[in-house]
């Protein structure tokens, strides 16, 4: 299959294509430097993302914000998303707090990144 | 009237890293004070990631990066007053403010750091034809509303403006539900981030409409739709390319301008390339021991080097205090080809530290090259494959280059692009 990607390491912005038959990158082009080839070979093969989110604190309109303690696969964005909204936090949470535990089997943990006490 | 040695306005990201500045260099009496109930300033609401990249080599989102300086600031024992609207300040560093714990208070400084950020352009500032009816924000407003008080503004989207404000709020309003119909941006590029444009927009099918403005808003009780068309290279909306998006909300993302009523009432003289205080090397603004540091200073994408700024201009406010800050002469840093938003405008002739200078580009270009000039003679030079006015530039000059220049009256920072 043809991909065709803008960089995001630079404001260059290039636009970088290749080939991806599920197994191999080919025919990358467009990129200008070594960055440009790394990024187009892993947001091909492993598109990953940080997730940051909005959760319901119990007791209180005010959400809490949290994140993934690391970038989880791209297509598993939605699914983590929804459990995120299905999940209440309790008082008090601490910063760094886990608030779900392996979400989506990614591997990550959803964390709190503010506290409320 | 209390006094104390360093008053800092603003608990910003600015403010606490100016305040952890001062405390490291010396300084043991100091006060910050922030309008708002928690410090960490406009960060508090920023909860997407991507800040800290340069300073922790980890990225972190806006309270996390805020809780770091928090920490610290608590640890040392700095004393912060929440909840404290700043009301003037006179030129002879004499700082009013008014809390419900204290009622008013007149405070003298004997240093004092502007730290109060700055505001979002609004509706009224671009004369946006159209109805003046509700469900028109501002980007930040609207995350505001999302991030810190639970609350939805609309569910049908439409965003002006494609700076990294509105290009988050894109995503933020897509995961929290809404329908963003596109992003809408008068120039014929983004200023934002790469990374935020294929993040925020391209991830979720948002399309990027490039040389576009509003021409129409349309509702009466409430915004029903919003006709957006086509520009010509004058930026003119070119007849006949309207479209129209039914949506309730229409969020702005058009620029932010620093908060300077409080400078302007202590005098200190303002700069029009930055919209901030005119300021020198040390960052003290033209009255003595006022310095300026941060976004009202002028408006960084990086909160890092706000607060490496931040960190030398409370340094240097302790420098003052303690009359290690002597007025050396000091030349003039003008603005040549390109070159646009300059920080600092003086730089002293002997200065104690290398030279700092940051500017924006005042457009694309590729193949460049930025040089420091004074007359003939090169104090810098490098090439950069590609200049946008959305990455602030960062030019070091070395103390020698600088006490070397005996009789330049005063030093150009231009970009060159060489024929392709
Ligand atoms: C919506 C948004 C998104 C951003 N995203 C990113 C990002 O992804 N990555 C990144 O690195 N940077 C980002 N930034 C930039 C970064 O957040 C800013 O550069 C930084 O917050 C500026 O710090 P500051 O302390 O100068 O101002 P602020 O954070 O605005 O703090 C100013 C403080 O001063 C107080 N104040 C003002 N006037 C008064 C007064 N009269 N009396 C008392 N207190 C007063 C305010 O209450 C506030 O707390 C973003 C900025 C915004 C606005």
């Amino acid at each position: 299959m043809k991909y065709e990607l803008t960089c995001i390491n630079c404001p260059m912005g290039c636009r970088i294509t290749a080939d991806y038959d599920g197994k191999e990158v080919t025919n990358i082009e467009g990129y200008t430097c070594r960055r440009g080839l790394l990024y187009a070979q892993s947001e091909i093969t492993d598109p990953t993302r940080m997730l940051t989110a909005l959760m319901a604190l119990e007791g209180t309109h005010v959400p809490l914000p949290v994140k993934t303690d690391r970038p989880i696969r791209k297509a598993l964005l939605p699914k983590a998303l929804e459990q995120i909204k299905s999940t209440r936090a309790k008082r008090p949470v601490r910063l760094g707090a886990v608030v779900i535990e392996n979400v989506c089997n990614s591997g990550a943990n959803v964390i709190a990144t503010a506290e409320r006490l | 009237m209390d006094r104390v040695d360093i008053l800092i306005i603003g608990g910003g990201p600015a403010g606490l890293a100016a305040a952890i500045g001062a405390y490291e260099a010396g300084a043991r009496d100091i006060l910050v004070l922030d309008r708002e109930q928690e410090l960490g300033g406009i960060l508090k609401q920023c909860i997407h990631n991507g800040f800290g990249l340069h300073t922790f080599q980890e990225e972190l989102t806006g309270p996390e990066y805020a809780h770091r300086f928090i920490k610290k600031v608590r640890a040392y024992g700095i004393p912060c007053q929440g909840e404290t609207m700043v009301l003037s300040i006179s030129p002879k560093k004499v700082v009013t403010c008014v809390s419900h714990d204290h009622g008013l208070q007149h405070i003298q400084a004997k240093a004092v750091l502007l730290c109060m950020g700055c505001r979002e352009r609004p509706r009224g500032s671009l004369a946006t034809p159209g109805e003046r009816c509700p469900g028109v924000y501002t980007a930040g407003t609207a995350q505001r509303f999302t991030n810190l008080e639970g609350l939805m503004p609309g569910k049908e989207v439409v965003i002006l403006g494609s700076g990294d404000i509105g290009l988050i709020m894109a995503r933020r309003m897509t995961l929290l539900g809404a329908k963003v119909h596109a992003c809408v941006e008068l120039m014929p590029y983004s200023s934002g981030l790469k990374r935020n444009i294929v993040q925020c927009l391209d991830d979720y099918g948002i399309p990027l409409l490039l040389s576009h403005t509003v021409v129409d808003i349309q509702g009466r009780d409430h915004v029903t739709g919003v006709t957006v068309a086509k520009v010509d290279t004058n930026l003119q909306p070119i007849p006949g390319t309207e479209q129209t998006f039914p949506c309730d909300t229409l969020l702005l993302s058009v620029g932010l301008i620093p908060e300077n009523e409080l400078s302007k009432m202590a005098g200190v003289t303002l700069y029009p390339g930055t919209s901030g205080a005119l300021v020198d090397e040390t960052l003290m603004t033209s009255v003595p021991g006022i310095f300026a540091c941060g976004n009202v200073l002028h408006v960084h994408d990086l909160v890092d080097f706000v607060s490496e700024e931040a960190e030398t201009a409370g340094k240097n406010a302790w420098a003052y205090v303690q009359g290690e800050l002597t007025q050396a002469e000091r030349i003039i840093v003008e603005t040549g080809f390109g070159v646009g938003a300059l920080v600092p405008q003086l730089v002293s002739r002997e200065p104690l530290q290398p030279v700092r200078l940051m500017f924006r580009p005042r457009n694309v270009y590729r193949n460049a090259r930025i040089i420091v000039e004074a007359g003939e003679q090169r104090l810098y030079e490098k090439k950069a494959m590609i200049l946008a006015p959305g990455e602030m530039v960062n030019v070091v000059l070395p103390v020698e280059k600088l006490s070397a220049l005996k009789n330049a009256e005063s030093l150009t920072v231009r970009i060159e692009v060489s024929q392709a």
